[in-house]
């Protein structure tokens, strides 16, 4: 799974080398290095509704996966801004991040990711307790964060933006309790009825 | 009763104050350049010696110094033949974007959003036969076959530098002629005190005004003194070729000067109006974009930076000069206007 985890990047490293990139590369790679990041961290906000959804509990080990390749994809866009859009250019970057909000709301969807990033191993989940909880919710913060900055980008055509700005807000009902009793009670009844079906029926 | 003389001086031809003031100092300037970058002299003769005979001539040169002095983006020779191009450099020195640059990286979200997307799609796009209606303030609105337009004027190679506003740029070899020559033809009357261009509105050869990305026909305009300005350029091709569906092909505006939304594509209509144009962009974001765009390193894109620009090819950042490099000759036309407020 790490093969195809890394594959978008790998893809990106191989086009870059063989010239396939277009006439501005460094575009390219910070677009694509963000794009898959957001992607990635949707994937692993998607997780646990989907879990819930369909009952299959064990999709759980992946939230982890995917959230900490999220974590590096990310911080390969940031790094790529830092060195390769920017070169160092510290004034000009300040300014980017104090005066253009949609750089700051970049840069503050990757801050929160650290400390998630940090707090994902089993040794914290059972340091933190019930704190993890709460504190991995930010992740939701984090993408949305990451969304305006992406909006925020865009010139002219903000389909993609706001297809993934749909995704995620469906991912954000699907976890209001109210929701989440309701989806739970129906795949419950749904799985009951497909148990009958197949003759395991009760006496 | 006002009987119209046919050489009666439409008033789209009198220099502006400022530029006729400040004409001396252009003259030297440009004489000064001239010998650097080793262009012909010849071409200063002609605005100093009156010229004999077609009163044409002699009110061109009397009433617009603006047009004296050779253009220093002009790659000397005749046009057509065939170049080496690694040779030729802009007036700066500096290095033209490759050809392959130049047409798979556009801007023309009539062919889709994406940079590489006019490559893909614009050969959909109907070059020939094309028409370019005139209309508007005009001694004879009609329309005219685009070999009507474009046929009369010699062509000549101009480098000139092409600034996007999203802060990357590229420096082109525009084959093309000075949009003045093409205004003097076609004779606004004094009550043109703008140009507006309107790109082709055809769903059919250009997929992307499928959606309302933007308020199609793409629409830009100039000012009359902008618009005769020597510097503006109708554009039939570059390096050499015709231009490629993707840059704009038949014929194309460059206005080196201003940021490249301005410099509009595929022209099927040219009208002369009084009322300032409401250009396509300044539409769709008033806030962030404007009708001058003249390219300003201390007026930001309230998103982004214009201090810094990628030029196309190279690594690092470079930083943007007043006017895309050409203040000495455009500067004057907005002498005592807040660029700020007139972004």
């Amino acid at each position: 799974m790490w093969s195809a985890a890394a594959a978008p990047g790998a893809w990106l490293a191989f086009e870059f080398w063989q010239n396939r990139l277009s006439a501005n590369p460094i575009e390219d790679i910070m677009h694509r290095l963000g794009w898959w990041g957001l992607v990635f961290l949707v994937a692993s906000i998607a997780v646990t509704p989907v879990r819930r959804f369909t009952g299959w509990n064990r999709i759980i080990r992946w939230r982890r996966f995917l959230g900490l390749w999220a974590f590096a994809y990310l911080t390969s866009h940031f790094l790529t801004y830092l060195v390769l859009d920017q070169f160092f250019a510290w004034e000009f970057i300040l300014e980017d991040i104090v005066e253009r909000p949609f750089i700051l709301s970049g840069f503050a969807a990757w801050l929160l990711l650290i400390p998630l990033a940090v707090t994902s191993t089993k040794g914290w989940i059972r340091r933190l307790g019930k704190r993890w909880t709460r504190l991995h919710r930010l992740a939701y913060v984090s993408a949305l964060l990451g969304l305006l900055h992406f909006y925020w980008k865009v010139k002219a055509d903000t389909r993609e933006p706001l297809v993934f700005a749909m995704i995620v807000l469906v991912l954000l009902i699907l976890r209001v309790p109210i929701v989440r009793k309701l989806v739970e009670e129906k795949r419950r009844a749904w799985q009951r009825g497909r148990r009958e079906g197949k003759g395991l029926r009760a006496t | 009763m006002l009987i119209r003389r046919r050489d009666d001086i439409p008033s789209s031809e009198i220099t502006p104050e400022s530029a006729y003031l400040d004409r001396r100092r252009f003259i030297n300037e440009a004489a000064r350049f001239t010998v650097a970058a080793g262009v012909a002299p010849g071409l200063l003769v002609g605005c100093d010696s009156a010229a004999a005979g077609d009163t044409g001539e002699a009110r061109r040169t009397a009433a617009t110094d603006e047009s004296a002095g050779p253009d220093r983006s002009l790659v000397p020779g005749e046009p057509n033949q065939e170049r080496d191009w690694s040779k030729v450099k802009s007036e700066m020195g500096e290095d033209l974007t490759p050809y392959e640059d130049v047409t798979t990286y556009n801007n023309f979200y009539e062919f889709g959003g994406s940079k590489a997307d006019p490559a893909r799609n614009a050969h959909t796009l109907q070059p020939r036969p094309w028409s370019v209606a005139v209309e508007g303030e005009v001694v004879r609105p009609a329309v005219y076959d685009v070999e009507d337009i474009v046929g009369p004027h010699d062509a000549e190679d101009r480098v000139y530098r092409l600034r996007c506003v999203e802060a990357w740029s590229m420096v082109i070899p525009w084959r093309g002629f000075a949009l003045r020559d093409l205004i003097d033809r076609l004779q606004p009357t004094s009550k043109a005190k703008y140009v507006e261009f309107h790109t082709l509105h055809d769903p059919e050869q250009m997929p992307g005004q499928r959606r309302r990305v933007l308020d199609w026909p793409y629409v830009e305009g100039l000012r009359m003194d902008e618009a005769m300005h020597p510097l503006a350029l109708i554009s039939t091709g570059l390096y050499g070729r015709d231009l490629p569906n993707q840059n704009g092909a038949p014929l194309r505006l460059v206005v080196p000067w201003k940021y490249g939304f301005k410099s509009i594509k595929s022209i099927v209509r040219i009208r002369f109006v009084e009322q300032q144009p409401v250009n396509t962009w300044q539409l769709s974001a008033p806030n962030e974009y404007g009708f001058y765009a003249n390219v300003n390193p201390e007026v930001d894109h309230p998103r982004w930076s214009q201090a810094r620009e990628r030029r196309i090819g190279e690594f690092r950042r470079r930083p943007t000069l007043p006017f895309n490099g050409y203040a000495d000759q455009v500067a004057s036309l907005y002498a005592g206007m807040d660029l700020r407020k007139n972004f």
